[in-house]
């Protein structure tokens, strides 16, 4: 998957581009933005709106609901994958509290949570 | 990556459809042994739509029928004994095992399995207290380069919703009771990565082959939807 830089090998003074880092690092409590945009969208509505926990910084790629239309899909950016109990996906969830749901979500659709 | 947008799966494969929908379609009691093979029903919007930006997209040269030969031929190398290899080669090495846990593309590659669609691969392992089940709400992604082509029922939407909502509901519907005391992990395809589902060794496998537990792993088994169990008594090799 992803190379991660090692703190002690790091040399100082290197200045990254927009997007060129993650934003969000494993274990970040994150909030799936409820936008609700016409198109070719890739978050499911069932998870918009919800908290979910960063469970892995996944590979950079560019937007692709930009480029799905043949638009500027501007820099590379990183998916996260995501855990999400089911109960807070389904408030009336009939199996274990345990339960979850991983899924990857595009950078641009998350922000820090607050909760 | 430029190819992002093509790896999410719609489903093109109109021949294979067309093939499980004629089956079921003739009984073998009337007369005649098999109703004659041929297509009785007009083409759907998508099916005018495919036909019609293939065959632009020929006539204006951009591809040519041996390229589309070529992708097919690409698509019918890939079936679920691949995913069954992969599976029993993780059972028997632990160095690859860890491996594939780590990088699922990386070492399905070490077998020369491509990924042709440049997708990544995440190999999700099934143990005493996790259950992975996986599942495309979206459409229908799926672990295409190692298990060929999905199930019919994967495409469809009973299942594509309940997998996420009422995921032990559907696991009971396939015979496969899982615990309370056993996590279950869905897991939603929607972008860039397929998943695909290490399932546990069956206890008394001890002997096997690599071959002989290769033998054992389903498709089925490797979506998450049942283990891999042995075969009946009397039909064991």
């Amino acid at each position: 998957m992803i190379t991660k830089p090692s703190a002690a090998n790091t040399l100082p003074g290197i200045v990254r581009a927009e997007g060129e880092a993650p934003a969000f690092a494993p274990g970040d409590k994150v909030r799936i933005l409820t936008r609700a945009p016409i198109g070719h969208y890739r978050v499911p509505t069932y998870v918009r709106g919800k908290t979910a926990t960063v469970e892995a910084v996944m590979n950079a790629g560019v937007d692709n609901e930009q480029e799905a239309y043949g638009r500027n899909a501007g820099s590379r950016r990183h998916y996260y994958r995501l855990a999400i109990p089911m109960a807070e996906i389904w408030p009336g969830y009939g199996g274990s509290a345990a339960d979850g749901l991983r899924i990857e979500v595009y950078e641009t659709w998350l922000e820090k949570s607050t909760a | 990556m430029s190819t992002t947008d093509h790896s999410h799966d719609h489903d093109h494969d109109h021949d294979h459809d067309h093939d499980h929908e004629h089956e079921h379609d003739h009984s073998h009691d009337h007369g005649h042994p098999h109703a004659p093979i041929s297509q009785d029903e007009a083409p759907g919007y998508y099916d005018m739509m495919e036909t019609a930006v293939r065959e632009l997209l020929v006539e204006k040269g951009l591809i040519g029928p041996d390229e589309i030969r070529r992708q097919i031929e690409v698509l019918d190398s890939r079936s679920p004994a691949l995913g069954a290899q992969v599976v029993a080669r993780a059972w028997v090495d632990p160095a690859f095992k860890a491996r594939l846990l780590e990088d699922g593309r990386a070492a399905c590659e070490e077998l020369g399995i491509s990924f042709y669609d440049d997708t990544q691969l995440i190999v999700l392992e099934n143990t005493e207290t996790v259950h992975n089940l996986i599942v495309c709400t979206l459409c229908s992604c799926y672990p295409r380069a190692v298990l060929g082509l999905p199930p019919d029922w994967y495409k469809l939407k009973p299942y594509r919703a309940r997998a996420v909502s009422e995921p032990r509901k559907v696991l009971a519907e396939f015979g496969t009771t899982v615990p309370d005391d056993v996590e279950i992990r869905v897991s939603d395809s929607t972008a860039m990565v397929r998943y695909l589902v290490l399932p546990r060794r069956p206890e008394g496998t001890e002997g096997y082959s690599e071959e002989q537990l290769a033998a054992l792993v389903t498709r089925d088994a490797m979506i998450g939807v049942i283990p891999v169990t042995l075969p009946e008594e009397g039909l064991a090799a």
